[in-house]
């Protein structure tokens, strides 16, 4: 997606951002379906910890992860006060528990620069890229890499 | 309606009609003398033969008009049906349903067999007319009294035989469609062309009632022909070639006696030979009736029969049926899934207002409930189809395998009217052909060997389907000499699977059997030896979401036990607690459960715990430590255990927290998202909106709580090789 040809009119991107473990992170808009408040799991045996259960979606049963325990930043709390993005790639559906969602920020591709040359080989493929906003950083998550339940919260 | 399109439901009618053949002939098998079986075996060879005709398909035309002609004489009381000719039938009903199958994909089919088939049917035919020259005087006795129906076509053999001596006849045959005939899609040039492979065919339009243009109706059928045909063949030979437009048109065939009429009479007055062809229809070629150029007379003789049959179909006609694809099936069970979750969280909504005594409402809540059900199991009976024609083709694995193997061996079906989802149908159909084919090939014995232990010489395999709780049950059974278990305890540590000084219970013994690579027959047979194990058959039953096991005993045969989930959609479960948890635990795995006493548990070592039974010591497991959930341990004294058999360990105890309720559950993977978790099969979702997961007892018990991220596909396996 991020990847494609450059017109001649820079298309603009658009991002949600959310923040996850006192960082902020960001989410390509076509791939979230909706935002909801989080309400209790049903937890699954045998499984990393930042796999938080599977949660009703309207008759589908959807995996919740905690963004911020997935990329080792603490645990998020489970309470109301923060959100679930439901977001989807390929066939699969999938839930992130975050604390908060901030904004929608609309960049040109030429915006997003790429991951600086971080340590953690995990911490790079989890992150597609980063945009500059202001004074801060806002982090591209790379979805696929969530959903590749391998990592195992190796990160 | 494409011209593919009709090919199709030809196709699968076909199908349909095989089907009858196949239960006729068992049928026949019993009571040979039963003329409403054999008429359904003629019937259903007939109509494939027509249908047939239509497109074409003239290897299968021949075939099942050979086939049919003997059936008729069967239908005639001219051949006696005997083992032979039941056995011969039963190949010939293959052999046709393998040609139904070639031409459906284009293929060439077993040539080999065909023709061999072909020549024993022929065989039959020539018997009869010797019989005939003995049998022809008695029978025309009471012809008056009880003319014989026989259809036309059935006689073209003997036809043959009478004409090929008699010289070229003429007949004159006028044919005027009507418009019907060229509404069912029939084609005059074809037909002609059929007259014409007779012999030496003039056609002559008569265009004589051709409107003007202005009045010219393109849906009108004005063109009538008049042919000549020069033939040796016989006049009914050629009434066969219009059979299937008979009431279509006015047809008149008639011989020209002035063309050598001296030699078109011989064979009418040769005698016996000339068999049941003018018994049927005194009034064709040898009367003066038919020559007479009336139209009547040629139709008269050939309704009575064809209304006869079309009475006898009546009581026997299928139900109305609807085909509907499947798809629409489906997305009316997804709906119906969510209907029945959002029922009962509209319960428990209710129930959660704690209104002040709101009978009315409680009674309108309990009859949607009700209703909600009722939609349920009937959407879920669209799906369900008897086994009966999975059974039925399992008949003709049985008879390739005995012929194979040249063990005598009869199939016995019980409960073919069980009816279970279609899904599981088509996906059973291989593994049971496999055991079939197994049990024939290794079950069964020699007729020799079978007769030295004092059994009846024929082996026989029974296939039973039954619904017991909650489940479907389907057995092969054969009486053969039961497992071989040195055999193959020596074979599994032959291949490796195990080592040498493995002390296996018989169990164990017998559930090698289930390992992949494991073959028992000593040498590779064509017939079993496929490369295809039991492992296979499991693995297939498991992706049904059911189990298979054996049961054998030494000199009185092996039973295989599948088990199947009723439906696929939707299961009963218990709900219950563990941990803090709400799951749900399928009924048909649970025997029985058990509120322990104190003084029944028992401990083994520092974690190992047993609570005696009735006198056997049971292991238990507990499921919240095995998920690797906490708050399991405190449960100990307090839990309920849930008595499991499983393939792992035998009989086993589960302890759970507490057993709620007991409901039916919609079944949602979890794999689609998430992926398989190790000792749960699938969620569901709970009154309350919840999830809640289902167990699986059987990897349950095998998870290690020691090793939490174990996967636990292949636990069994390994143990049985380091052993």
């Amino acid at each position: 997606m991020l990847d494609v040809v450059e017109a001649p009119t820079e298309t603009q991107f658009e991002f949600i951002t959310f923040s996850s473990g006192d960082q902020s992170f960001c989410l390509e808009i076509t791939q979230i379906r909706e935002i909801r408040r989080w309400t209790p799991v049903t937890k699954l045996p045998h499984t990393p910890a930042d796999v938080l259960g599977v949660m009703n979606l309207r008759g589908a049963v959807i995996p919740i992860f905690d963004l911020a325990s997935r990329f080792s930043l603490g645990v998020t709390a489970d309470n109301e006060r923060n959100v679930v993005i439901v977001a989807a790639s390929g066939g699969t559906t999938i839930g992130l528990l975050v604390e908060s969602v901030s904004e929608i920020l609309s960049v040109p591709k030429s915006a997003i620069q790429e991951t600086p040359d971080i340590k953690s080989e995990a911490a790079r493929q989890a992150i597609l890229g980063v945009i500059s906003v202001g004074e801060s950083m806002v982090r591209v998550v790379n979805l696929d890499a969530v959903l590749d339940n391998d990592m195992g919260g190796a990160v | 309606m494409s011209m593919n399109s009709i090919r199709d439901t030809f196709f699968e009618e076909c199908e349909e009609l095989l089907e009858a053949l196949v239960e006729g002939l068992s049928a026949m098998e019993e009571n040979a003398e039963d003329m409403d079986v054999v008429n359904a075996v003629f019937r259903a060879v007939h109509s494939i033969k027509g249908g047939a005709g239509a497109f074409a398909l003239d290897r299968l035309v021949s075939f099942a008009h050979t086939f049919e002609t003997v059936m008729d004489k069967v239908r005639s009381h001219q051949i006696k049906v005997d083992e032979d000719l039941m056995h011969l039938f039963h190949r010939s009903g293959d052999q046709l349903a393998d040609l139904v199958e070639a031409a459906r994909d284009d293929r060439e089919p077993n040539a080999e067999s065909e023709q061999a088939i072909l020549k024993e049917l022929e065989a039959y035919l020539g018997d009869t007319d010797e019989e005939e020259e003995f049998t022809f005087e008695a029978m025309s006795l009471d012809l008056d009294a009880a003319p014989i129906d026989i259809d036309m076509d059935g006689d073209e053999r003997e036809a043959d035989d009478a004409g090929a001596e008699s010289a070229v006849k003429s007949f004159e045959i006028s044919f005027k469609p009507t418009a019907a005939l060229y509404a069912n899609g029939h084609e005059p040039l074809l037909l002609f062309d059929a007259l014409a492979e007779l012999g030496v065919l003039k056609v002559t339009a008569n265009l004589s009632r051709l409107p003007d243009f202005d009045a010219f109706d393109p849906n009108d059928a004005v063109i009538d022909w008049r042919l000549t045909l020069e033939t040796a063949e016989d006049e009914t030979v050629l009434h066969e070639v219009f059979e299937f437009v008979d009431s279509l048109c006015e047809l008149e065939i008639s011989v020209d006696e002035t063309f050598s009429s001296e030699e078109a009479i011989p064979p009418a007055i040769s005698g016996g030979a000339t068999t049941d062809a003018k018994v049927a229809a005194p009034a064709v070629a040898d009367t003066p009736v038919a020559t007479s150029p009336t139209p009547k007379a040629a139709k008269s003789e050939s309704a009575p029969p064809t209304k006869q049959a079309a009475q006898k179909d009546e009581p026997r006609g299928p139900r109305p049926t609807l085909r509907v694809d499947l798809e629409r099936v489906d997305r009316l069970i997804n709906t119906v899934g969510e209907l029945i979750i959002n029922q009962a969280m509209i319960s428990q909504r209710i129930e959660e207002l704690e209104l002040p005594a709101v009978a009315h409402l409680t009674n309108e809540l309990e009859a949607y409930k009700l209703l909600a059900r009722d939609i349920q199991e009937g959407v879920m009976a669209i799906r369900a189809q008897p086994v009966k024609p999975l059974f039925q083709r399992m008949s003709r694995i049985v008879r390739e395998a005995s012929e194979a193997t040249g063990k005598k061996a009869k199939l016995v079906t019980v409960g073919d009217s069980t009816e279970v989802d279609k899904t599981v149908i088509e996906r059973l159909a291989d593994p049971l052909t496999h055991m079939v084919r197994n049990a024939v090939d290794h079950g069964l014995e020699t007729s020799d060997k079978r007769q030295e232990a004092g059994k009846d010489p024929i082996g026989s395999i029974r296939l039973s389907a039954s619904h017991r709780s909650g489940s479907v049950f389907i057995e092969i059974a054969d009486d053969g000499a039961g497992l071989n278990r040195p055999r193959i305890l020596e074979k599994a540590i032959e291949k490796g699977l195990i080592g040498a000084e493995a002390e296996l219970s018989e169990q164990e013994i017998d559930n090698l059997l289930f390992l992949p690579g494991f073959s028992t027959a000593s040498e590779v047979s064509n017939l079993s030896g496929r490369g295809v194990g039991m492992d296979v058959v499991k693995n297939a039953v498991a992706a049904l979401g059911g189990r298979v096991s054996i049961a054998s005993s030494p000199g009185a045969g092996t039973t295989f036990t599948i088990v199947l989930p009723l439906t696929l959609a939707v299961m009963d479960g218990f709900v219950i607690s563990i941990a803090d948890q709400t799951m749900v635990i399928p009924i048909a795995s649970i025997i029985e459960t058990i509120r322990p006493n104190k003084k029944d548990l028992h401990h083994i070592g520092t974690t190992g715990e047993v609570i005696s039974v009735r006198g056997a010591y049971v292991p238990i497991v507990d499921v919240a430590r095995n998920l690797g959930l906490s708050g399991g341990a405190k449960e100990i004294s307090s839990g309920v255990l849930l008595l499991v058999t499983t393939e792992a360990q035998g009989l086993t105890a589960l302890r759970v927290g507490a057993i709620h309720d007991q409901r039916q559950v919609v079944i949602k993977s979890l794999e689609s998202n998430y992926g398989a978790i190790p000792g749960v099969s699938a969620a569901t979702i709970l009154g309350d909106g919840k999830i809640a997961l289902i167990l699986d007892p059987d990897e349950l018990v095998k998870l290690n709580p020691a090793a939490p991220y174990m996967m636990p596909a292949s636990a069994p396996r390994m143990e049985l090789r380091h052993a």
